[in-house]
């Protein structure tokens, strides 16, 4: 019996250390959240993290368990079945041991949520505004903003032409963030409810027609991040990616000052002249659309 | 009146044909009714979740366009929800249900009938939406709003059968209620009940519980949709966030209502095959009572993206994390049951242990879902999608699986064919798990669900899914092809079927007699 404890440990050790081992290789492969690049989603990353090893832990814990027995105690090696049939002491045992692990981990999780939620003393905000099917970005700070929509081509789509390395995550005007920037976002919607979020960040939040939902990223590293709508919202659901440029204040700066210079914020002229041609050949069926969409905005932003 | 009605009709023959089964009131029928309309839907939503399937196989679109695609993943699960998994359990309860407490049938005969053959409307309706003009519901079987504002006359289509579903269910629980508070034998005092009649009488209050609220939604949506209110339109002081907080008041407790009777058919199993006395009773009652209870105050952890409080977000948390503890209970307590058993592994015992291991992924996977700041990054995401179908296909599925070859000898009188059933469960158990367990990683990878075409980092796993599914699906043929192997002919079983399992229906012949406990019987 004590040999048969100790296998069980030794076990459940190794299970536990290859685990942990391969955390850090499976963020390459696909296999675990992607690589953070804000504080808030390291947190989650370490917070997933442990709560994972903690369900295998004990999954492979009750399991060793089960599988000893339907191993040990069957028909054919000529078990003969013990009649007990309750332990009041056991469903204490194994209430109360369950319980003392979900209050280990409601502390850090209350943490991090708590970090979150706490949208205040940001340096720059964002209004992010979902449409069927594309994004619209208004910089509240700086006086820019333009639409944001799928690049992929419909060739690419329909596969008739090979498909591009970000087949589906790459846009016309990704939106430019600078790096070591507390950046608050406004997110709202025009018509149904869609969802902004940037795995890289761990940012993902409804926007909802109506409600102005807030949250906020820090981004440490330059570089692009992708992400998709996360809430069904119609037809091209699955065809309205996020695009993030984060870069250093500097270049923030030039690219701001360059927006201004250009476009000076006036977004109707900016859609029906440039858009359709800078997005490439975008799903001819998009263009359609979300032309037709994007008189909208511009005919209520004169109403105001 | 009713009972000289039945009494004659035993002397003198039922209808036969046709006729039989419209106008049946006997518990045993209409529980077959039950069970071959559940089988149907099955295959029906499965065929649905194939194309989905075959869309996803590579990148790109191949057969469907993004519509038709929204309209399957929509469908699918409302089929299999709604057609296969309810009524496959309620099915489940009328045969077993008067067998297992004593009573000659259910107490509300007639409304059984009714409660069945509301059923084959309400599902004509809901498909029938596919071939109206704009085609099926597209917005995901949450209909949420206003995105379901915007679909076309199937949406009303699917309000309706919604609510003759609801009625169906409603009533079907009020029956289950009224036979199991009246007709228990003598003797079978409540904490005598099978696991099984317990975990349905829990069920049928939570049925009765929120089926209205269902409807009471949809009925919101569908005068948004047609009369001019605005209960969910912002423009005019709606509130789109008001759905999903009703709707899903009404969706957690239902995520009970398709697993707790699964509990009580695997509770029923692992004893017999263990030769040993279910462990921990009593806990076991208490458990499905708590989870009951728990399943009301946990809704909004379906929607934590929505922008909530962190007040209430931490209620959520909590209260969500708090339901480790009973179903923790239930697991250990279905280990203790095998441990120093003395086991043998038919096809039943089979899927009911796979029941406790791909339940328990399900159920570890939810505890993950319940840590508000993680299910940022895991909602809507495919890690939902592995989580559900965890739950639901090797939870409630597979559940029902072992629960049919387990009482199929007690309904036919003819034993299914063991090796063909043993096939049945492995390619089962092993496509499922090719199916869904890719599916964690691509949700972790960033592939959020209910999209027709995804990036191409997340082939790989697509392909490995895709492949598994098609194999799953098949598979379920020869599910089909043993039932009816079984009802057919076959090797005659004995009244007690298995080596001396434990229960009121084990102790009627094989097949059970179209009539049983006409005197009930006196359980010490």
């Amino acid at each position: 019996m004590s040999r048969m404890k100790s296998l069980l440990f030794a076990g459940l050790s190794l299970a536990a250390a290859a685990i942990l081992s391969i955390q850090p290789a499976a963020a390459e492969w696909g296999l675990n959240l992607p690589r953070p690049v804000t504080p808030i989603g390291a947190d989650i990353l370490t917070l997933h993290n442990w709560i994972l090893v903690i369900c295998v832990v004990i999954f492979v814990g009750v399991f060793s368990v089960m599988f000893y027995s339907l191993y040990a105690h069957r028909k054919s090696k000529g078990a003969k079945p013990a009649q007990f049939s309750h332990s009041t002491t056991l469903e204490y045992v194994w209430s109360t041991i369950p319980a003392l692990i979900l209050i280990g981990m409601a502390i850090p999780s209350t943490a991090t949520l708590i970090e979150m939620e706490d949208t205040e003393n940001a340096d720059m905000t964002v209004k992010v505004t979902g449409y069927q099917w594309l994004w619209h970005y208004e910089y509240l700070d700086h006086d820019v903003d333009f639409y944001s929509r799928l690049a992929t081509p419909s060739s690419q789509i329909n596969n008739m032409e090979e498909k591009s390395p970000d087949y589906l995550l790459e846009v016309d005007e990704p939106l430019v963030l600078p790096v070591g920037t507390r950046v608050r976002f406004l997110i709202t919607a025009s018509d149904v409810i869609h969802a902004w979020w940037v795995p890289e960040f761990g940012v993902k939040k409804d926007a909802i027609p109506g409600f102005v939902n807030e949250v906020w990223t820090l981004v440490e590293e330059e570089g692009t991040y992708r992400g998709q709508c996360a809430e069904l919202c119609g037809k091209d659901h699955g065809f309205m990616p996020i695009v993030v440029e984060a870069v250093s204040q500097e270049e923030f700066d030039e690219w701001v000052a360059s927006r201004q210079d250009g476009d000076a914020g006036d977004d109707g002229e900016d859609q029906a002249g440039s858009a359709p041609g800078s997005a490439g050949d975008a799903a001819a069926l998009q263009i359609q659309q979300t032309t037709a969409l994007a008189s909208q905005p511009a005919a209520s932003g004169a109403a105001r | 009146m009713a009972i000289a009605e039945t009494h004659d009709a035993h002397h003198h023959g039922h209808p036969t044909g046709i006729m039989r089964w419209i106008t049946t009131t006997n518990h045993k029928d209409i529980g077959t009714l039950y069970l071959c309309f559940s089988l149907m839907m099955f295959i029906v939503g499965g065929a649905m979740a194939m194309i989905i399937r075959a869309e996803l196989f590579v990148p790109g679109l191949q057969i469907t366009n993004p519509h038709f695609f929204n309209q399957m993943t929509t469908m699918h699960a409302l089929v299999m929800i709604f057609g296969a998994i309810m009524p496959g359990f309620v099915g489940f309860a009328n045969w077993m249900i008067p067998m297992m407490i004593g009573a000659p049938d259910m107490a509300l005969p007639r409304l059984n009938n009714w409660s069945f053959w509301i059923l084959p409307f309400a599902f004509t309706m809901l498909l029938g939406g596919l071939f109206v003009p704009g085609g099926g519901p597209a917005s995901g079987w949450t209909l949420y709003a206003p995105l379901s504002i915007q679909g076309g006359m199937s949406v009303d289509m699917a309000i309706f059968a919604i609510h003759m579903m609801g009625v169906s269910s409603v009533l079907g629980a009020i029956n289950i209620i009224v036979t199991v508070f009246n007709m228990r034998a003598p003797g079978m005092a409540f904490m005598k009940l099978p696991l099984f009649v317990w975990t349905w009488l829990i069920t049928a209050f939570l049925l009765i519980a929120v089926m209205p609220v269902l409807a009471g939604a949809v009925t919101m949506l569908l005068t948004d949709r047609n009369f001019g209110t605005a209960f969910f339109n912002p423009a005019e002081g709606g509130d789109p966030v008001m759905f999903q907080h009703i709707f899903w008041f009404f969706g957690h407790p239902e995520v009970y209502i398709m697993i707790l009777p699964a509990f009580g058919i695997v509770s029923q199993i692992l004893p017999t095959f263990a030769r040993k006395p279910l462990f921990g009773y009593a806990s076991m009652v208490l458990a499905v009572a708590c989870i009951a209870f728990l399943s009301f105050i946990v809704w909004a952890h379906h929607m934590f993206t929505v922008g909530m409080p962190l007040s209430a977000e931490l209620f959520f948390m909590y209260s969500t994390m708090i339901i480790a503890i009973p179903t923790g209970v239930k697991i250990f307590n279905w280990v203790a049951t095998m441990w120093r058993g003395s086991m043998t592994f038919e096809t039943p015992m089979l899927f009911a242990i796979a029941f406790v291991v791909l339940f328990t992924i399900g159920g570890l996977s939810g505890l993950m879902l319940a840590i508000t700041p993680a299910d940022f990054q895991y909602h809507d995401t495919y890690f939902v999608v592995a989580h559900f179908h965890y739950v639901l296909f090797s939870g409630a599925a597979m559940a029902m699986m072992g629960g049919a070859y387990y009482w199929l000898p007690k309904w036919t009188g003819h034993m299914y064919n063991e090796t063909l059933g043993k096939w049945h469960f492995w390619l089962t158990t092993i496509f499922f798990n090719v199916t869904f367990f890719p599916q964690h990683f691509l949700g972790l990878a960033g592939m959020p669900r209910r999209i027709p075409d995804y990036a191409l980092q997340f082939t790989e796993f697509n392909v490995i899914s895709s492949l598994g599914a098609f194999g799953l699906g098949l598979a379920q043929l020869l599910l089909v092809y043993i039932v009816w192997q079984t009802v057919k002919g076959g090797e005659k079983a004995t009244d007690k079927v298995w080596d001396n399992p434990e229960g009121l229906e084990w102790t009627v012949p094989s097949p059970a007699p179209y009539h049983t406990f006409e005197t009930p019987p006196v359980v010490k």
